[in-house]
């Protein structure tokens, strides 16, 4: 898809009156229709449990006497219950324990791939396509196949139920290596020259003038593995047991199996919880996001 | 001269190391975690997996797979799923994204609202459907009431959306034709509601790649809003949906993470589809190497969709 420039919109004629009327309806009545359950999840989690159950879609004033109920919160979270092993509450520890996966699993994708990009694209190595082609096969093997014996792995490398066990297998991208090594092959070679003329080695040249240069496709792929790391859930969910270890969405998931799930309003305060950063989060970084969705085509 | 060479060699066979350490951490990590595993879960599948190959069975695993009714009837499900899914939200993500190129206002705010199911999390946002889908105290239902229609049991209700609607008739609609359970439609509408956001960003890419000239040169022969979109728009837009069409695929036959949180391949088994069958044989009865041996096979199917898929609808598109 070559793109000599990229339109915004349409520059076809304009329409009716009555066809943009249609077109506004429809538009706006699909956009509600994509938020209204966040919502109905916001709402729900500062109602009494008894407005719950009545579909009382407004119990606050003026049309109810309820005030809102922002004390379903921390009594979610107590609910969720305590963590003995950090004497904390158990949602916070999901919360700490998902940053700390995501922020690792981040930094180790960053990292091995910037290492692996430059060495593809600016670096003289025998055997080099060869190679290149070999991490290019494994985005043909999908996750779900090689399921079964990594949680083996897990268990023989007495990793189960240990953030290495949620972290290291992530640690390396081939979406990551192959997106940057085009950006890399993009810079010219004679700046290496020159920086080489100057003295500076391969890693200097790579840390002062190729990462610095490459910002942007560092930041999508960043962002991209983020949200899959954010989001993730069946790998978790197999191969830890202790409450202490869960991610958010084990954590939740586990909560709506629970009889604390029952009371919908505490759900939806925990819902609301997982859901907000990332809303938030998308906000401030929405261009980025767009701009890597459709340069890759996927989520992470 | 001689010096100058060695010394040149020297720091060739340096730079040489150097890069293949850079390589090291990356490669190391996906031959251990994509490659071995491969290989790995090829010989886990021809064994009776109790911590470890207490039995080689050789295609054991593989022979009961395909006597095993509830596999077929998983697959079943799955091919269901992924046949109303993947048209449905590819034409209204299609439609949408139209719309949203149209000269319009509030275009930025719009599609930052259509994404934002996509972007959340999956887990947290199914949870939140399963409370609107609630039988007894769900807003849908609630809704349902108010306006004198029956309330429904959604992703409790094994029965054939048909032979609902049939039963509402007063129509006798015969077993085969009962159609997809409601638990499973209940799905779909999810699913749909998830990713037609996605498929609008990928539409909305793929709509400002045509090049206005071709709109132009439409318009001055006299061609319509329909048949600009019909031989302009349309195959032009043709790699963007064949993209959108593999991936699409793709993603239904692996959906996992909403069906597990909502409906867990229930009520009965009408919506257990193949990546819920294989997750349930490994999580809950710890069925290593037959599970490792419906991945493959599930792999295999997958490879044999896409490979027919990029068969016959490859052709069609047109590349400029």
């Amino acid at each position: 898809m070559a793109a000599t420039s990229v339109n915004q919109e349409s520059h076809a004629a304009g329409h009716s009156k009555l066809t943009y009327t249609l077109i506004y309806i429809v538009l706006f009545a699909g956009a509600i229709a994509s938020i209204l359950p966040f919502v109905y999840m916001v709402s729900t989690s500062l109602k009494t449990y008894g407005s719950v159950i009545n579909n009382n879609f407004w119990p606050w004033p003026p049309f109810g006497v309820e005030g809102l109920q922002w004390s379903n919160y921390p009594e979610a979270i107590r609910t969720v219950g305590w963590d003995d092993q950090w004497q904390t509450w158990l949602v916070v520890r999901y919360f700490a324990n998902t940053l700390i996966i995501t922020a690792v699993v981040v930094a180790g994708v960053l990292l091995t791939s910037v290492l692996a990009a430059y060495a593809f694209a600016q670096m003289n190595l025998p055997g080099k396509n060869v190679l290149f082609m070999l991490v290019l096969a494994t985005i043909m093997i999908p996750n779900d196949l090689v399921l079964v014996p990594k949680v083996v792995m897990m268990y023989n490398f007495k990793w189960y139920n240990t953030y290495l066990a949620l972290t290291v297998p992530f640690m390396a991208n081939v979406l990551g290596i192959f997106l940057l090594r085009q950006f890399f092959l993009q810079i010219p070679k004679d700046l290496f020259e020159a920086a080489r003329i100057d003295g500076a080695s391969h890693l200097r040249y790579l840390f002062q003038v190729v990462i610095p240069l490459s910002k942007a496709a560092i930041v999508t792929i960043a962002l991209l593995n983020f949200i899959a790391s954010w989001d993730e859930f069946k790998w978790p969910l197999l191969v830890t047991r202790d409450a202490s270890m869960r991610v958010l969405a084990v954590g939740l998931q586990q909560f709506t199996q629970s009889e604390g799930g029952t009371s919908t309003q505490l759900l939806m305060a925990f819902a609301t919880l997982v859901i907000l950063p990332v809303i938030i989060f998308y906000l401030f970084t929405q261009e980025y996001f767009t701009q890597g969705i459709t340069t890759t085509g996927i989520k992470g | 001269m001689r010096k100058r060479s060695i010394a040149l060699k020297g720091r060739r066979a340096r730079e040489v190391t150097l890069g293949y350490a850079l390589l090291a951490p990356a490669f190391i990590l996906l031959a251990v975690f994509e490659f071995f595993p491969l290989f790995y879960g090829a010989l886990i599948s021809t064994c009776d997996w109790r911590l470890r190959c207490v039995k080689s069975i050789g295609l054991g695993n593989y022979t009961r797979a395909l006597h095993d009714p509830d596999m077929w009837h998983a697959l079943l499900i799955t091919a269901i799923y992924s046949l109303i899914s993947v048209p449905v939200q590819l034409v209204l993500g299609l439609f949408i994204a139209y719309l949203l190129f149209q000269k319009i206002r509030y275009r930025r705010t719009l599609r930052v609202m259509f994404f934002l199911p996509y972007i959340t999390s999956t887990v947290a946002s199914a949870a939140v459907w399963s409370f609107l889908y609630s039988p007894d105290r769900g807003p849908i239902n609630a809704l349902l009431t108010r306006m004198g229609l029956p309330a429904l049991r959604w992703l409790n209700e094994p029965q054939g959306v048909f032979t609902l609607i049939g039963s509402a008739l007063h129509i006798d609609v015969p077993a085969w034709a009962g159609g997809p359970s409601l638990a499973l439609v209940s799905l779909l509408i999810y699913t749909t509601w998830v990713f037609v956001g996605y498929d609008i960003t990928i539409f909305l890419a793929g709509l400002g790649n045509i090049p206005n000239d071709l709109y132009d040169a439409a318009r001055v022969d006299g061609a319509g809003g329909w048949a600009t979109f019909r031989h302009v728009t349309l195959p032009l837009l043709s790699p963007t949906t064949f993209f959108l069409l593999t991936f699409t695929i793709i993603g239904t036959f692996k959906a996992f993470n909403h069906i597990y949180v909502m409906t867990q391949g229930g009520p009965g088994d009408t919506t257990t589809t193949a990546s819920i069958f294989i997750f349930n044989q490994l999580f809950q009865f710890n069925r290593y190497g037959y599970s490792a041996a419906l991945s493959f096979i599930l792999f295999f199917v997958i490879l044999v969709v896409t490979i027919i898929q990029n068969r016959v609808v490859g052709r069609r598109v047109v590349y400029d």
